[in-house]
């Protein structure tokens, strides 16, 4: 019975891992059409950063903001400097995505060298919650509850905010929204920075939890793929329980059939594509 | 370029791809050729879909390693070559019949992330069902073929393998590219509606022209096996696709010289970068980006472009026509 | 028997009703000319027929055949031929590849990896003869990048007609032509025999009007008025719909 509830949680905070990773990646596609091949490396990039800050002795929650304003930063060099030079271009994008997710591999493989890295948990998180007459790991229980509340912040800034309706209009139909005197362009920067900022955040959370190590980010981005064809993109919702189903199918297929694992996880993102191409929550794709 | 001129370069080329064993001294540059063979094998099949049809794969790999896998863990188990090669060969055409219903539910990007999903599924398989394909330490063959005795073991009878069918493969690429089919495929490359308006099964062809890619990847991964008498799931990783990919768009995609001169290009670099740099994979994404951003037509097409321009300049306005790849049919 | 008739054909997208209870007949040989305002939904009708849009109830029998659930691609083997609003041709080839492309979509020899296009001579012939009926057999090795717009729309109506179509569907052939353009298209549409049934959407009447012999008019999906020339010219709808109600 223990085991089930450790893999359930575990299960949990891995599917906000996830809601963390895929946000920036679904809003990414769903307003620039492309998939973002580098958002395993912003989430490895992120990680070794966090882990860098942490072992030089910053508090746990400032390494993590530091680390993902480093990657908004970074994030926003690549969208102006070199995706803008191919708008339009959606194709070239997604290349130009890919070979920059084999630099950034190598150049963390260079400074960070192949040890994997583990930061301990912070020490206000240390320790178990006990609810309902059972122990839970108190990080990964916080980690949920840090999902969920930036997936309340995301969502009330795509709904409530003016932003958040300039976004819609840009994800429904960017030429149009041009022509109303949206700065699609703009939103583009802004939306591949949040994005990447969310996926650095979210290494840094997963550091303790996952470690750093090389192939981190060939083992993000397909997950972040799944789930996002799954949920649907251009979908928050979509994003949500897809991460959590691929939480538990990843969990539990582990301990269930350690071999194929992996294999499992695409299987119902290939349902899906053949099934319903637009993912549960989505639009038809473009 | 004139008939005749067209001819003699050809039969040039030829004797020097046949000599190569002869005034190239060392082995390690032997190797080195037939490596570049069977990749320009790899990156012609990709250029099938990426040029002619208009479609890009990033999920090539799988195919490429299920060749290798097939064929290398039925030798593991002690079936022979006459066996190992024609499973292989037939397990990838299924897979890549399997990869084409699937992918070709989209195009474009849908298109690129399904056979990138596809392709991961088959590394993920390669990885971690350790039972199966023996993991990350991957599936070690003892010997080469050897075709009506001939020893392959040597890297010269190697080359010259290789050479054969990278012949075939290329007379079979001319034949495609002139062909009636040949000519549909990049029909619907260009006006898919209007292909379909015009009585055109636009779905049929790219799924035969699927089959087409998956027989010549599937030959470029069995010489690969062989060549290195080992593989593993490094093989059938995103970079590889990656790799493949680079060679088709560095080399240029409207021809068939391209994705040759783009898989001499990748290799000769891998392997000379190599002696001097450990990070391939840096070198790797740097001239990615660079080619995409700048020159995405191809580095030889944009290199010849920058070419007939300064020619152009310095014979003061006159110009002959620059060079052109002599299996450049049909258009 | 009829060369087209369409009975109660209905398409909605969603809550927008784009066809309403269409019905059509034309004869065969006939020239027929569907005209109405913008967003009449004439090109719409046109999809249909080609099979590019399903209808969402009724029906289309080409001379006698019900077509409606028949796949788009097989339309072309059952002699209907299409021209686009939008010129979408084979840019980077030459003018006589693409007659020959649209000869070759009818023929087995397409899914042949073997054999040499360029040496077809009988498929090289069919297509130089195409581009002679349209008067640009002296180009016909130039590339279509390099042509005029007139000269492509008359290459669209070359590979169309390569094609023998018993039906040919027009969709404004006269759209982005010249005044001496135009008279040639005119022509040439004239001289099409009457083994080829025609049915042509377009806004300019002044040349349009005297190639029909019967003219539909739609508005909203519907049709409103229905006959000859000046049959609908004096009918008090027409200028309802033309100069709003």
């Amino acid at each position: 019975m223990t085991l089930w509830l450790t893999l359930g949680v575990n299960s949990l905070a891995l599917g906000g891992l996830l809601f963390l990773l895929s946000a920036g990646f679904s809003l990414i596609f769903g307003l620039m059409r492309i998939p973002n091949l580098m958002h395993g490396s912003f989430f490895m990039l992120g990680a070794y950063l966090g882990a860098t800050f942490l072992a030089k002795g910053m508090n746990f929650w400032l390494a993590a903001f530091a680390s993902a304003a480093a990657m908004v930063v970074i994030g926003g060099a690549i969208e102006r400097l070199l995706l803008r030079r191919l708008a339009g271009q959606e194709l070239a994008q997604v290349l130009l995505t890919l070979g920059l997710s084999f630099i950034v591999a190598d150049l963390c493989l260079m400074i960070w060298t192949g040890d994997p890295i583990q930061p301990p948990t912070p020490p206000q998180l240390q320790g178990v919650l006990q609810a309902f007459g059972m122990f839970f790991p108190l990080y990964r229980v916080a980690v949920v509850g840090i999902a969920v509340a930036v997936a309340i912040a995301l969502w009330v800034m795509i709904d409530r905010t003016r932003l958040g309706a300039m976004i819609r209009a840009g994800v429904d139909d960017a030429p149009i929204a041009r022509v109303m005197g949206i700065r699609v362009s703009q939103l583009f920067t802004l939306i591949f920075c949040l994005g990447a900022g969310l996926a650095a955040f979210a290494g840094v959370m997963g550091a303790p939890y996952l470690s750093v190590y090389p192939g981190l980010d060939a083992d993000m981005l397909p997950l972040a793929l799944i789930v996002v064809i799954l949920g649907g993109t251009g979908s928050l919702l979509g994003a949500l329980v897809g991460s959590f189903i691929i939480g538990f199918l990843y969990n539990f297929g582990q301990a269930m059939f350690p071999d194929l694992a992996y294999v499992i996880l695409f299987l119902p993102m290939l349902l899906v594509l053949v099934l319903r191409p637009q993912g549960l929550f989505g639009r038809v794709v473009p | 370029m004139t008939a005749a001129l067209q001819r003699a370069a050809i039969v040039l080329a030829l004797f020097v791809l046949a000599t190569v064993p002869v005034w190239v001294a060392n082995p390690y540059y032997v190797n080195i050729a037939s490596q570049i063979l069977f990749w320009a094998i790899f990156a012609l099949a990709l250029n099938v879909l990426i040029g002619y049809a208009g479609l890009v794969s990033l999920g090539h790999a799988g195919l490429f390693g299920m060749a290798g896998y097939t064929a290398g863990l039925l030798l593991a188990a002690g079936y022979g070559h006459w066996l190992a090669i024609p499973a292989a060969l037939v397990a990838t055409v299924a897979t890549a019949a399997i990869f084409a219903v699937l992918s070709l539910r989209a195009t474009g990007i849908g298109f690129l992330m399904i056979t990138l999903a596809l392709g991961q599924i088959l590394w993920g398989i390669a990885y971690r069902w350790a039972s199966l394909t023996n993991g990350d330490n991957g599936v070690n063959v003892g010997s080469r073929p050897a075709p009506f005795g001939f020893s392959l073991a040597g890297a010269s009878s190697f080359y010259y393998a290789t050479l054969v069918v990278f012949l075939l493969c290329l007379v079979s690429m001319l034949l495609f590219v002139r062909s009636p089919f040949g000519a549909a495929l990049r029909g619907t490359r260009d006006q898919p509606r209007r292909m379909n308006t015009l009585g055109y099964n636009v779905w049929l062809c790219r799924f035969l022209a699927f089959l087409f890619s998956g027989v010549w990847t599937a030959t470029a991964g069995l010489l690969f096996l062989y060549y290195n008498q080992f593989v593993s799931p490094q093989i059938v990783a995103l970079q590889t696709s990656a790799e493949a990919l680079l060679m088709v768009i560095s080399g240029g995609t409207a021809t068939l010289l391209g994705p040759i001169a783009g898989a001499a290009i990748v290799v000769v670099m891998k392997n000379v970068v190599s002696a001097y740099v450990e990070r391939w994979n840096l070198v790797l994404g740097v001239i990615f980006v660079a080619i995409i951003s700048f020159m995405p037509e191809g580095l030889v097409p944009g290199c010849v472009r920058l070419a007939r321009t300064g020619y152009r300049a310095a014979r003061g306005g006159r110009a002959r026509p620059a060079l052109s790849a002599p299996t450049e049919a049909g258009r | 028997m009829t060369a087209l008739a369409l009975k109660d054909l209905c398409k909605a997208f969603g809550g927008l009703q784009v066809t309403r209870n269409v019905n059509l007949s034309v004869e065969p040989g006939e020239r027929r000319l569907i005209i109405g305002p913008n967003g009449a939904g004439k090109t719409t009708l046109f999809n249909q027929i080609t099979g590019d849009l399903k209808p969402s109830s009724g029906s289309i029998h080409v001379f006698g055949r019900d077509i409606t659930r028949i796949a788009s691609r097989q339309r072309a083997h059952i002699g209907i031929a299409r021209t686009y609003q939008i010129i979408t041709l084979f840019a980077r080839d030459t003018l006589l590849r693409n007659v020959m492309l649209a000869l070759l979509g009818l023929s087995p020899l397409r899914w042949n990896p073997f054999v040499d296009l360029e040496r077809q001579e009988h498929l090289r012939e069919r297509a130089k003869a195409a581009l002679a009926r349209v008067g640009l057999a002296d180009i016909a090795e130039r590339r279509l990048s390099e042509t005029s717009y007139g000269e492509r729309r008359r290459v669209e109506i070359a590979m169309a007609l390569a094609q023998e179509p018993k039906l040919l569907l027009l969709d404004e052939p006269f759209a982005g032509l010249s005044a001496d353009e135009r008279r040639d298209v005119r022509g040439l549409l004239a001289g099409i025999p009457r083994e080829v049934t025609i049915i042509m959407i377009e806004h300019d009447m002044d040349v349009a009007l005297d190639l029909a012999d019967r003219i539909t008019l739609l508005h909203f999906g519907e049709v409103i008025v229905e006959g000859t020339r000046a049959e609908v010219v004096e009918d008090p709808r027409t200028r309802e719909v033309y100069l709003g109600a």
